[in-house]
């Protein structure tokens, strides 16, 4: 007999999978076999050796890896299971990532990328026969350039904090080519802006100057002027910023500087609000990166692998990573002739199956497309706000009338003084519903802070469970706040003390570290 | 077994049913019960200790006589052990005592409920030495030695006590001048600090490391003000923790509510007044590291007067360098800087845009504002 599955509340009734589950290296036993390689086949044999013997001995190994050694059925249970554990952008309606972006990537797009034509390929084959991602890599950076209204494009980092840090790196080098590398040593950014705009430039030596906001959200203009003097090298930011605020004086800024001798950098990692809107190079920047998995349709990925596209005006381009895919009218090629290149910031040309996927979404879309996205994002967003402002403790922080773009920073301070129940306990409870929201927005300028982004992904619908999901929690918060507290209820594993996380005598990178860190004598 | 001392500031609170602005001092106390002001502190400590029942049969509560913990005690069935005996009136005397008596006891925690007053008097009998968190009972409650509520109090204090997911920190004593306050003007300055225990944060979503705490912060910026101190030039060290760690991290004694004076990382002269800092050349070989205190981001005038108008008035503006922790530039919610030397001539002429030093090679372009605009309330 057919049952339906009843839903009368747009609150999911939702249960993460508990497994229990143990690391893949404690699972097995000694001998135990995923497959039996096959012999050789005496006839290769004869021609090639045992494929051993010819090694060197100096990289030939003297003990057997210590892999783990199980069978095929576990490997293929232990990995559904930690996949069932594991909350992922394609299963929930994925909004609480605001900052990070997450919107849909069309499998198609995966598909492709997935294709052997893409996955046969060796970085070091002949420039000759690898014609076809060549070509999408130089038609990908057109495109971009149509978009940012920037000249040329690397796609060598890979993804945004190392895009930040080649615009560092650029900005290092042109300041060192004019003679003013030493003298220019500071960077300035805004406190709203992605904290890889101020972390990236830190680590390639610059001295970091952050500016704080006017009374409406934006960031302060007069502190901007008192900040830039001879000493600045580059003002890198964000627009709108990680409140969603724009900053429509942002060619003051711009100009503020390229006066001063300065550089700007424009943290484009998420353009979903601004397709076909603005550009770069009309705000006055000389270089901008986007994050091809927050605005082009391509996976997080975990991480990785990723792509974080910087784009350049033409009198920067010597100064971009090598080599540049380039095309001299008959075939596509690698162009290592970038004469004061900063060199390498990934190997070989980055990843240009990402690559491969943002040029599908792009070719789908079209420039139209494109421009609906954005229209889209910054809709979805501004029902998202109209809704939830309506609900008890939840505020949107400086004057609620002044547009936000495509996501928005709200507080839950209210809900915090009434009730004690702060956002970190919010989030552990969001994830017994089948979703999560990131707080990580440290420092919390704004109290108790959630960045809440739709993107152009999510349907009214899914919009609608989501706000309704919000709202049964914040009522939770004042009339049953023990449920929260006691959160996660229905999640894979329980509250996590995270104080250790940053001590490194804790971290185990590998299962090795961790035998000897918890070997007892 | 775990062993706390309690304290009870009966009389704190009174004050604010009756329309006064704090309960300090005999006089107001008894303006305060004319106007027909009940003790609500001692109910109000009750709800902190219900919080604590959980661990009664683990638990020793050391107090005081009468309303001073022993009443509270006794209702909530504690076992409990009078260790200071008050007379019929109690006065800020008890409270010193009774903490002194705690401290050699060797308590774990000194749970006291007060205000600012009283906050005062538990840093005045241990300082930093020994783990001490507010029950909020008093009129005036600056300090965030405090819990937000009394509920919240007796929350923090049974993890702290269950060896819970706690850390400490030294948070500020602050309170204000009563004759001001009384005349609806809120100036407040910096008396010391209490060492209390704080929440750590329990996260599943992991993404980011921890934000660097207020200790490690302090730290990062007084390494940046060490690695570029120039030779031969005089800093003088402003009061508070932010700027003790530079004296920390150059492993000199320092006085945390003074100010100190040093030259080629060797001290000068501890804990100076205001002449001590006129005998060095201001003019040309001086640096002055101050921090805001006192809370409401006063950076002179509220804790570090030795730092006076004539002092200032000899230094240039970009030989001060302030420095603060994130934390305290996010309690200013925007509000800038504020000075307030007495002179309005210099407090004009401090205002301005300042770096503020926030962390290692890590600057904050903050407001500074002259005079008291903004600090009248009420």
């Amino acid at each position: 007999m057919m049952k339906r599955i009843i839903r009368n509340s747009k609150i999911r009734d939702f249960h993460q999978a508990r497994w229990n589950e143990p690391i893949i290296n404690e699972l097995g036993h000694k001998g135990e076999r995923g497959i039996i390689v096959p012999q050789t086949e005496e006839a290769i044999e004869r021609q090639v050796g045992d494929g051993i013997s010819k090694l060197p001995q100096s990289v030939r190994r003297k003990k057997l890896p210590n892999l783990p050694e199980i069978n095929q059925k576990r490997v293929l249970m232990h990995y559904l299971r930690l996949s069932q554990e594991t909350l992922g952008g394609d299963i929930n309606i994925e909004i609480g990532q605001g900052t990070c972006t997450v919107k849909y990537n069309p499998t198609i797009n995966n598909k492709i990328a997935d294709s052997e034509k893409m996955t046969e390929l060796h970085p070091l084959q002949d420039e000759s026969t690898v014609q076809g991602i060549l070509e999408i890599m130089y038609k990908t950076d057109l495109m971009m350039r149509e978009i940012s209204g920037m000249d040329y494009f690397s796609f060598q980092p890979g993804g945004g904090s190392q895009a930040t840090m080649t615009m560092a790196s650029i900005v290092r080098m042109y300041h060192r080519l004019r003679g003013e590398e030493e003298q220019r040593d500071e960077i300035i950014t805004t406190i709203y802006s992605h904290p890889s705009d101020a972390a990236a430039p830190a680590l390639k030596g610059y001295k970091i100057i952050k500016i704080m906001t006017d009374e409406k959200g934006h960031p302060d203009y007069e502190a901007f002027k008192a900040a830039v003097n001879n000493r600045t090298a580059a003002f890198v930011a964000a627009n709108p910023e990680d409140t969603g605020i724009f900053n429509p004086r942002i060619k003051e800024f711009t100009d503020l500087v390229t006066k001063a001798g300065g550089l700007n950098c424009y943290d484009q990692a998420n353009a979903n609000g601004l397709f076909g809107v603005a550009r770069a190079k009309e705000a006055g920047f000389q270089m901008c990166y986007f994050n091809l998995h927050k605005s082009f349709g391509t996976p997080h990925g975990c991480g990785g692998p990723g792509s974080g596209a910087v784009g350049v005006i033409k009198e920067l381009k010597d100064l971009l990573p090598k080599p540049l895919v380039d095309f001299d009218g008959k075939k596509y090629y690698l162009n290592y002739n970038i004469k004061n290149s900063i060199g390498k910031v990934k190997s070989f040309i980055g990843t240009p199956q990402v690559v491969l996927k943002a040029y599908s979404w792009i070719m789908s879309m079209g420039a139209e497309g494109l421009y609906e996205v954005a229209k889209i994002a910054v809709l979805n967003n501004v029902y998202l706000i109209k809704k939830l402002l309506k609900y008890k403790g939840l505020t949107v922080p400086y004057d609620v009338n002044i547009q936000r773009i495509e996501q928005a920073r709200y507080s839950m301070e209210q809900i915090t003084k009434d009730t004690g129940i702060g956002i970190e306990d919010i989030t552990r409870r969001v994830m017994d519903f089948g979703t999560h929201i990131w707080s990580s927005h440290h420092p919390f300028y704004i109290p108790e802070p959630i960045t809440l982004e739709p993107t152009e992904s999510p349907s009214k619908e899914d919009l609608d469970e989501y706000i309704e999901t919000i709202h049964h929690i914040l009522d939770e918060a004042y009339n049953n706040p023990e449920i929260i507290h006691s959160a996660p209820n229905n999640s894979t594993i329980h509250q996590v003390d995270e104080s250790s996380l940053d001590d490194p005598d804790e971290w185990c990178p590998t299962w090795r570290v961790y035998l000897r860190k918890t070997k007892t004598d | 077994m775990k062993t706390i001392g309690l304290i009870i500031n009966p009389i704190s609170g009174m004050g604010g049913k009756v329309g006064l602005k704090g309960t300090d001092g005999a006089i107001t106390l008894n303006k305060a019960v004319k106007l027909g002001a009940v003790r609500e502190a001692p109910c109000k400590a009750l709800k902190a200790l219900e919080k604590l029942i959980p661990l009664k049969d683990d638990l020793l509560i050391l107090t005081s006589s009468n309303d001073m913990g022993e009443i509270q005690c006794k209702s909530l069935g504690f076992n409990y052990k009078i260790v200071y005996k008050t007379g019929n009136f109690t006065n800020y005397r008890d409270t010193i005592n009774a903490a002194r008596i705690f401290e050699k006891l060797g308590v774990e925690l000194i749970l006291f409920a007060g205000g600012d007053g009283t906050a005062r008097d538990i840093y005045k009998a241990v300082e930093i030495r020994i783990p001490a968190l507010g029950i909020p009972t008093g009129v005036k409650i600056h300090s965030p030695v405090y819990a937000n509520t009394p509920e919240l109090a007796g929350d923090l204090a049974l993890m702290y006590l269950k060896n819970g997911n706690l850390c400490l920190k030294d948070e500020e004593v602050i309170d204000i001048d009563e004759k001001e306050f009384r005349n609806n003007r809120v100036v407040t300055r910096l008396f010391g600090y209490l060492k209390v225990p704080y929440k750590k944060r329990l996260l599943q979503n992991k993404k980011s490391p921890t934000p660097l705490g207020d200790e490690e912060s302090q730290k990062a910026i007084a390494l940046d003000i060490i690695d570029n101190m120039l030779e031969g030039v005089y800093y003088v060290i402003g009061p508070g923790t932010t700027t003790r760690a530079i004296m920390e991290e150059l492993n000199l004694p320092n006085s945390l509510l003074g100010v100190d004076i040093i030259r080629d990382r060797k001290i000068v002269k501890l804990d100076c007044n205001e002449s001590d800092i006129l005998d060095i050349d201001l003019e040309r070989v001086c640096k002055l590291v101050i921090a805001p205190t006192g809370g409401q981001g006063y950076l002179l005038g509220r804790g570090n007067q030795q730092i006076s108008s004539r002092v200032i008035s000899r230094i240039k503006k970009e030989n001060i360098i302030i420095i603060s922790s994130n934390s305290k530039i996010i309690e200013l919610r925007g509000n800038p800087l504020f000075v307030y030397t007495g002179d309005p001539a210099v407090d004009k002429y401090l205002e301005g845009y300042y770096r503020i030093k926030v962390g290692y090679g890590n600057d904050l372009i903050y407001k500074v504002s002259g005079g008291e605009d903004g600090k009248t309330l009420l």
